[in-house]
């Protein structure tokens, strides 16, 4: 015993799994690792752990919460994946693991399973939902592409606008659209696009290409931000058969960017239509309307005497009342003048001298010219003058006499 | 007219869908006739009103958004 205990050094557990753990963590500081994934557990921890194993042999993985977080697809036993990781040691088990970062699906289904998993989960969360969707305005004004400048996309869009003269403002965001700086770069242009006060809409996307080519458009940032867009968001990836996650976010799905330029200007080519049948029905109503009106008019017309007949009537009662107060008023005139040559004669036949003619006088006095009636107006030596019908008598009063005195006679 | 084109659409439909029912007086279907043409210029104006003009946005040193003319680069093809 004591031969032994000379001859090899012996080391506790702790020792030896410390050397193990730092030979381990030295020389496997980063390895990319391809296997199947099983016994998989999610805790509520958050963290992800499961087996990766081959045909002949397995290891531990785990996934901490803060990197499982940026997975775009969820672990499921059964699928064949490549991870990126570090080997670790846990001492109090002596058990070594893979400490993930990274983890893609391999294989042809792969990238169609992250697709229906994030659609999955996304729709779950209410993105698709179709109430939120807004409506794109019926007349946009100034709408924003957010699109590679370069690309088919744009091409496309800008000749379907230009060929239809729209009378649009285009604003051109330019991005990358595939490769992994497209969707960060996809996701600020929403937002700068949101900070414009009067855009109307926002048409993102590309033109075709393979699935992955399109992944930008699978991309949950770029859901989320097509979500939160307040500018409602037209997809326009790809071709016809592409359906990508920011198509079903989005508030209306172009199948094709030409398609996206034919719905902003299509829509006003049709509406200048309905506008105008519009108003050709409204003329025509009123039209209508005022034609029958007219032939009404026209037949009461018939059924009644004109106005002008009717005036004709009044002035020709209007010429018979003249001439018959012309008429009226000489016949008053006539008998007026007779009246006062009648009057006139007799006025004549009282006059004063008219007696004088038949003997009578008139006495006057010569001193105060009054007319004498009565004895009292005078006295005798009084010069008078006596007024006949050819002439005066000067005269003097020799006597006077009373009506009941004796004298004249 | 501070109306949005949407609505000033739906008006116009309403008035000429109420007149071809035909049971107004003639002052009531010419002030909607009336109406209905002031919406329909409105509606017409709007559809002509914005400009055509093609823009490239890029971020200036301040990272403020500059729109610039956009030329389309011609293809090599």
């Amino acid at each position: 015993m004591e031969f032994f205990q000379q001859k090899r050094p012996v080391l506790t557990v702790s020792q030896l799994t410390s050397m193990v753990k730092g030979t381990l963590e030295e020389n496997f500081a980063l390895v990319w690792v391809e296997g199947e994934v099983s016994n998989l557990r999610t805790p509520s921890s958050g963290h992800i752990y499961f087996t990766l194993k081959d045909e002949n042999s397995q290891i531990r993985v785990v996934m901490f919460r803060g990197q499982g977080r940026f997975l775009k697809f969820r672990p499921e036993d059964g699928l064949h994946i490549i991870l990126r990781g570090n080997i670790t040691v846990y001492e109090a088990r002596g058990e070594y693991q893979i400490l993930a970062d990274y983890i893609e699906p391999v294989g042809a289904g792969a990238l169609q399973l992250a697709f229906e998993q994030l659609k999955e989960k996304l729709a779950k969360e209410g993105l698709f939902d179709k109430a939120r969707k807004r409506s794109i305005p019926m007349v946009p004004k100034k709408v924003g592409i957010i699109t590679s400048p370069t690309g088919a996309a744009i091409r496309d869009m800008l000749h379907i606008l230009g060929r239809r003269f729209a009378n649009l403002h285009i604003l051109i965001y330019p991005v990358r659209v595939q490769g992994v700086e497209a969707p960060p770069e996809i996701v600020q242009g929403i937002r700068d696009m949101n900070t414009i006060p009067d855009l109307d809409a926002i048409i993102v996307g590309r033109g075709g290409g393979s699935i992955e080519d399109l992944w930008a458009f699978n991309d949950e940032g770029v859901a989320r931000a097509i979500y939160n867009s307040r500018v409602p968001v037209i997809s326009a990836v790809g071709h016809e058969t592409d359906f990508t996650i920011a198509d079903f976010v989005a508030d209306l799905r172009a199948p094709t960017p030409s398609a996206a330029a034919e719905l902003v200007v299509q829509n006003k080519v049709d509406l200048e239509e309905r506008l105008e049948t519009l108003y050709r029905r409204l003329c025509h109503i009123v039209k209508g309307e005022l034609n029958l009106l007219h032939s009404h008019i026209r037949n009461l017309e018939g059924r009644l005497k004109t106005p002008k007949d009717r005036v004709n009537q009044l002035l020709q009662r209007l010429d018979d009342m003249t001439l018959r107060l012309n008429l009226s008023m000489r016949q008053k005139l006539e008998f007026t003048k007779r009246k006062l040559e009648r009057e006139a004669s007799l006025l004549g036949s009282l006059s004063p001298l008219a007696i004088l003619n038949r003997g009578y006088s008139i006495t006057t006095s010569l001193e105060t010219g009054m007319v004498i009636k009565e004895i009292g107006a005078v006295k005798p030596g009084d010069r008078v003058g006596v007024r006949v019908t050819d002439g005066e008598m000067l005269c003097s009063i020799e006597r006077l006499t009373g009506k009941g005195e004796a004298g004249l006679g | 007219m501070a109306e949005k084109f949407e609505d000033a659409m739906k008006k116009l439909e309403g008035i000429v869908e109420r007149m071809e029912k035909g049971d107004m007086f003639l002052n009531e279907s010419l002030k909607l006739f009336e109406e209905g043409v002031k919406l329909t210029r409105f509606c017409s104006q709007e559809l002509q009103k914005a400009e055509k003009r093609v823009e490239l946005l890029t971020k200036n040193i301040e990272g403020k958004l500059v729109a610039v003319p956009f030329e389309e680069e011609t293809d090599e093809a």
